[in-house]
Order: C-alpha cells, then sequence, then structure tokens
C-alpha cells in the first residue's frame, strides 16, 4: 500500500503495538534544554535509572539565558541554579551539552539542524513545543512535557497513539517581500490555532519545494500554533545540500549513501491524508496579528477587526477581550499602529537568512526615536557567521541592540522582558497574553516586517519599502 | 501514580476560549526545579493584579469556587507551550478534572501523566455545564472513571470517551516508565535489528 512520508517514519520506529495501545515508539534524537529537564532527571535519580542511550541525547541551555555578554555573571540565582544543575545532570548521566561558553550553544531548535543533527526520516522529540521545526527535514519531530523526557531518558522511546495524517498544499509564486512567516501565519488565521490538532502536517506543493531550509523551519515552526502534532515537509535537494558537510552528518560515501536512502522517504503516489487542503499565496500580503492567539491575524493593509462582525459568542468574546488587551480599536488601520520594542530572534526566525532580510531592510536607516529594537542571532554559529558578513554592524549602526543566542524576548524568561503597555513588532511565534512580560503587546510579523517597523516606528508594507 | 477512580467535586467555570499554558503558569515560575509548590502561580496574571491584591473580577477567585477541584472550561484549552509545569499548577491548586470541548495535544497527554482526567465533551454538553454551575452556589459533580460517566444531584448523566489504555493506566496509577521496561527484550531487539 502506498504510504506517506509520516507513514514511512512511523512504522520503521515502531517497536511494538498491540491493539487498543499506543505504540512503542523509537526516538533518534532527543533534544534537551534546561527547563523542562531537571524534574525528568530527578525522577531518574529517585528510581535509580539510568539513561538508556545518553549518545542519543544532546543538550544546551537556551530559555533562561541572558543575552548580554558571556562575561557577565547571571544574576538571576534561580535562573543561575537550573543552569548548573542541567550541567550537573548531563555530567552525571553521560549527556553531551553544549553549555555558555561552548562555540555550538543555542537555541535548541537551531542547533539541532546547523549541526546536522536532525536528519531525515529520523524521530526527534524534546520537552519544547516547537520541536517541529525538525520537521522542515523530513523527521517525525514533536514536543513532549517532562514525564515523558523522562520516559525517553529511561527507554529511548515513547508510548504514542498514531496521529491522522494532514496535507497542506501551497501553490503559486511568493510576492516580493512576502516569506515563510507570512505563509505560516496566514495558514493559522485560515485554519484557525486548533485546526490540526491531533493531526501530523504536511506541507507540500510548488511554494514549499521552492522554499530554503531556513523558510521552511519557519513554516513547520509554527505547526504547533496550529495544533498540530507535528509538520513535516519531504526531503529533497535543498536537504540534501543543506545537511551536506555539517558535523554530524555522515560524510563521503557514507553520506552518498544516506542520501540514496532519504530519496526513498517522500511519500509514494497514491497516498492518501486523513484531511488535505491547498491555498494559493500568489496575492499573499504580509501578516500581522493583531491580538493575543495566534489565529488573530490580518494583512498589512486591513484595519483592525470588529469583534461584532464575528459569527460565534465565543470568537466575538475572544476578540473583544484581545482588542482590550492589546489597546486597539475596530477600524485602525494595521499601518498606523505605532510600536515601542523590536524583537528580532526566536526559534522561528533567528537563522543567518532571517538576519539577511532584516539588515537588507534596515542598511543605511535608522531606528524610529521612540523605537528600542534587538537582535538576538539563533545559535552562537549564525551570530559568528553574521558577524562575519558585517551584520551585526549594519544593526548597530541604525540603532539595533546586538545581542548573545538564546530564546531571550519570544518568551521573556530571561532579563528581555517587555514592560507593561510596551508595543512589540516580534518576529517570535506566540502573542499570549503577557507571554513576552507582563502587560505586554505583541504583534507577529517576519524579520522584514519587523526590521521596517523599527525604522519607521509603525507597521509599514514591506512590498512598498525601497 | 495515584488511581483515579471516581472523583465528587464543586466545579469552577472560566468561560474563555484558547486558555493557553503561558496563562495556566507564566514563565517566570518555569526556573525551579521542583515538581511541586506550583499552587500560587497558577493563572497568576489572571489571579492577582499587577500590585499583588487578588483581582476580584477573575473568576476563579469567586469565592463561591472556594475548594473547587474540577475545571469548566472552553475549547482549546492548554494551547502553546509543552511546559508540564502547566497541569502541576492546576493539579497543586487542587484540580483533578477539567471538562471542555477540546483540548491541546500535548496538555491532554501531560494531564493524564499526572493523574489528572481531561474530558472533553461536545459544545453543547459544555454549555449546559456552564449554566448549571453559574445557576447553582456550589455546584459539584461526580465523575465516574470506570464507568466514564458525570452526573450531578439534579439527574443530568454525561457519558465521556476515553481511550482505554489512558483509562486504565488512570484506574490502576500505573507507571508508564514501567509499563514500556516489560518490553525492554523488544527495545533491544529493535536496537540490533538497527545496527
Amino acid at each position: 500500500m502506498p504510504q506517506t512520508l509520516f507513514e514511512k517514519i512511523w512504522n520503521s520506529h515502531v517497536v511494538h503495538e498491540e491493539v487498543g495501545k499506543p505504540a512503542i515508539l523509537y526516538v533518534d534524537c532527543h533534544l534537551v534544554h534546561e527547563v523542562t529537564s531537571p524534574q525528568a532527571f530527578d525522577g531518574m535519580r529517585i528510581a535509580g535509572r539510568k539513561v538508556r542511550r545518553p549518545e542519543l541525547a544532546v543538550a544546551t541551555m537556551d530559555h533562561n539565558v541572558p543575552t548580554w555578554s558571556r562575561s557577565l555573571p547571571i544574576k538571576d540565582e534561580i535562573s543561575l541554579k537550573q543552569i548548573t544543575t542541567l550541567e550537573q545532570n548531563c555530567r552525571e548521566f553521560g549527556i553531551t551539552l553544549y553549555g555558555l561558553d561552548s562555540p555550538n550553544q543555542g537555541i535548541v531548535h537551531v542547533i539541532g539542524p546547523e549541526l546536522g543533527k536532525t536528519q531525515p526520516g529520523m524521530t526527534i522529540v524534546c520537552g519544547d513545543s516547537h520541536t517541529s521545526t525538525h520537521g522542515a527535514f523530513g523527521a517525525l519531530a514533536f514536543g513532549i512535557g517532562t514525564s515523558e523526557v523522562e520516559h525517553v531518558l529511561a527507554t529511548q522511546c515513547l508510548l504514542q497513539s498514531r496521529p491522522k495524517t494532514f496535507q497542506i498544499n501551497v501553490e503559486g509564486t511568493l510576492p516580493r517581500g512576502v516569506t515563510a512567516k507570512d505563509l505560516i501565519l496566514y495558514i493559522i488565521r485560515t485554519i484557525g490555532t486548533a485546526g490540526a490538532t491531533g493531526y501530523v502536517v504536511e506541507y507540500s506543493g510548488e511554494t514549499i519545494r521552492a522554499l530554503s531550509m531556513e523558510q521552511r523551519m519557519t513554516v513547520c515552526n509554527m505547526s504547533i500554533e496550529a495544533g498540530a502534532r507535528a509538520g513535516m515537509i519531504a526531503p529533497d535537494e535543498t536537504t540534501f545540500a543543506y545537511l551536506e558537510g555539517r558535523q554530524f552528518v555522515p560524510k563521503g560515501k557514507a553520506f552518498d549513501d544516506a542520501v540514496a536512502r532519504w530519496r526513498g522517504l517522500p511519500g509514494d503516489p497514491g497516498a492518501t491524508f486523513d484531511r488535505q487542503i491547498t491555498f494559493d499565496v500568489t496575492s499573499l500580503a504580509p501578516q500581522v496579528s493583531w491580538g493575543t492567539s495566534p489565529g488573530m491575524v490580518a494583512d498589512v493593509t486591513d484595519r483592525i477587526i470588529d469583534p461584532e462582525t464575528l459569527e460565534s459568542e465565543n470568537d466575538r468574546k475572544a476578540a473583544r477581550r484581545a482588542l482590550e488587551y492589546m489597546d486597539l480599536r475596530p477600524g485602525t488601520p494595521v499601518e498606523e499602529i505605532r510600536i515601542d520594542r523590536v524583537f528580532i530572534g526566536s526559534c522561528t526566525n533567528s537563522r543567518i537568512e532571517d538576519l539577511r532580510q532584516a539588515a537588507d531592510i534596515v542598511k543605511g536607516k535608522t531606528v524610529a526615536a521612540e523605537v528600542n529594537a534587538m537582535v538576538v542571532p539563533g545559535s552562537q554559529q549564525v551570530k559568528l557567521q553574521a558577524e562575519k558578513e558585517g551584520l551585526d554592524r549594519v544593526f548597530t549602526r541604525a540603532g539595533f541592540e546586538w545581542r548573545e543566542s538564546g530564546c531571550s524576548m519570544c518568551l521573556g524568561m530571561n532579563p528581555d522582558i517587555l514592560s507593561p503597555g510596551e508595543r512589540c513588532a516580534s518576529t517570535s511565534n506566540r502573542n499570549f497574553e503577557g507571554r513576552q512580560g507582563a502587560g505586554g503587546r505583541t504583534h507577529l510579523v517576519s524579520p522584514a516586517m519587523a526590521a521596517a517597523a523599527a525604522i519607521a516606528g509603525h507597521f509599514v508594507d514591506i512590498r512598498n519599502w525601497d | 501514580m495515584d488511581p483515579f477512580t471516581r472523583h465528587r467535586g464543586i466545579v469552577a467555570t472560566l468561560d474563555r476560549v484558547n486558555v493557553d499554558t503561558d496563562q495556566i503558569i507564566p514563565k517566570q515560575f518555569l526556573k525551579r526545579i521542583e515538581r511541586t509548590g506550583f499552587e500560587d502561580c497558577l493563572f497568576f496574571d489572571w489571579r492577582f493584579r499587577p500590585d499583588g491584591s487578588l483581582n476580584e473580577d477573575f473568576e476563579l477567585n469567586a469565592p463561591r469556587y472556594r475548594g473547587a477541584s474540577i475545571l469548566l472550561a472552553r475549547a482549546n484549552f492548554g494551547c502553546g507551550s509543552s511546559r508540564e509545569h502547566a497541569p502541576w499548577a492546576l493539579k497543586d491548586y487542587g484540580f483533578r478534572v477539567i471538562v471542555a470541548p477540546s483540548f491541546a495535544d500535548i496538555f491532554y497527554n501531560n494531564c493524564f501523566k499526572n493523574g489528572m482526567l481531561p474530558i472533553k465533551l461536545s459544545e453543547e454538553q459544555v454549555d449546559e455545564l456552564f449554566s448549571r454551575a453559574k445557576q447553582t452556589d456550589g455546584y459539584a459533580l461526580l465523575v465516574d472513571l470506570v464507568e466514564q460517566k458525570i452526573s450531578d444531584e439534579e439527574g443530568l448523566e454525561l457519558k465521556f470517551e476515553v481511550e482505554p489504555f489512558r483509562r486504565h493506566s488512570l484506574l490502576e496509577g500505573l507507571d508508564d516508565i514501567g509499563v514500556t521496561l516489560q518490553h525492554e527484550d523488544k527495545i533491544r531487539a529493535f536496537e540490533e535489528r538497527r545496527r
């Protein structure tokens, strides 16, 4: 029977399956970070268990690390304790750690692909919902809770019920200035934040095939914002070219053999999905979120929605509440919304191409006087590459702050937070109430849109930028 | 894990769709390395005002919901971050059961790992429960996982579905890791095959 990409990976990782029970699924790669692992390691110690395959796990610290100079001490004692706890746990259980002094440190979903830990056909898990990012390589990758982190440490397996499959087909050429971020925001806006709950999404179609690996990662990254268990894209020449030469990718003949295997992963002709939808992006506009849920999104050329025009009472209530929190009025043009802060970073948009796109917009210009803008590269390797290309100077000359790598203001676990009432154009993935700081107001946009907003002091249609 | 069979408790309502895990427990509390002690962190930004005082306008703070152990919520409850701190905080606060039309996948799964029961009912059934809970002070439900039904003292009785394996694990209070390790030989054989 013809199989989809998902089915091929799932079937080849089932260790054991009984009718009426979840499958025992083998995990090829386990990414670990400081926030969702300490209680799991504790559980291992209490039960007297060893990590079954420590060499299949890799750890870094990203969520709560400060992004100012690494030479400065971490002032927050609780954060520091969490960081030293990860160091101790990795030492005790024999797991490789890319710590704060490592040239490989960075956001876990940036360094996995960058180091070549992420490879097609793998099952990849991490105690973080944005693990869906790695699906861009044709891997089955999803976020898990801390109890499951412990389960993987102890058994190298997970108990998983088979999800349903959902094909999102995207056709048409993205207009100039419109990016993968706009594409995924538009998809979430259309299918809803629970639109893919219970499904693994496979993105396909000519638009997806034309995306670079970094853009594909942006799309898969935000699958979770549509509720999906995972997002994935079949591997192709773009994938193989990205992987070749990376640290943990096989070399020489072993690489050729791997590629030959990976070529068998894309879905077979005639393979079917539980659900399918097709988008045409030929006339897609840059997207800007206006509310407190990633499905509350508008075209940059739109006006703020009137909640009373929505169909269900629950949606009207949610929209009214969101506009009150965001301090926005129905009818206001999106382009007239003025901002206080700009954050370029996060596992969604902090890779080298994202920074290049933002730098292109910023070059030779100055950040608006009332705006405080920062760029937080996704990893030390991204930072180094950007500095080689002179992007750091483009940003700092324009008035941006240039920081060390980490999750930073995407979730504000470190000192990078919004003050109450501050409005931010952010390249991150969630606009939830208080996500970037209690009382802070987040608008999700692409790196180019965030950069343009920093210069103009308000949102602008990037398609008209000169 | 403590087994879950039947539970009777007062119902508190949270009448909002898409309640995300950032609201259930804001990030500043994720720096702790312990697994318990999160009760005061639950819905922190909604329960408390910026000056630290109790926000009387937030429905969970209503005196009638004091001691509630069943949370009645709206669609897509628990969306967003995978943080297991969300069910930990709900449990530490006293909730054992959450009833909603739908849940986000990771949150739903995390609940079972902590001896909590998330119950999916239809929108109409949830609407009915909301209206009953709002009408009656101290509105209580009996949740019976053995019979897979919930009932109130006014004769309402609703059946619910839960996957047989999850139900069995909760009823017996099973440790998932222990269950998987019973298949150690199969895991080893799988690893041998792939060498």
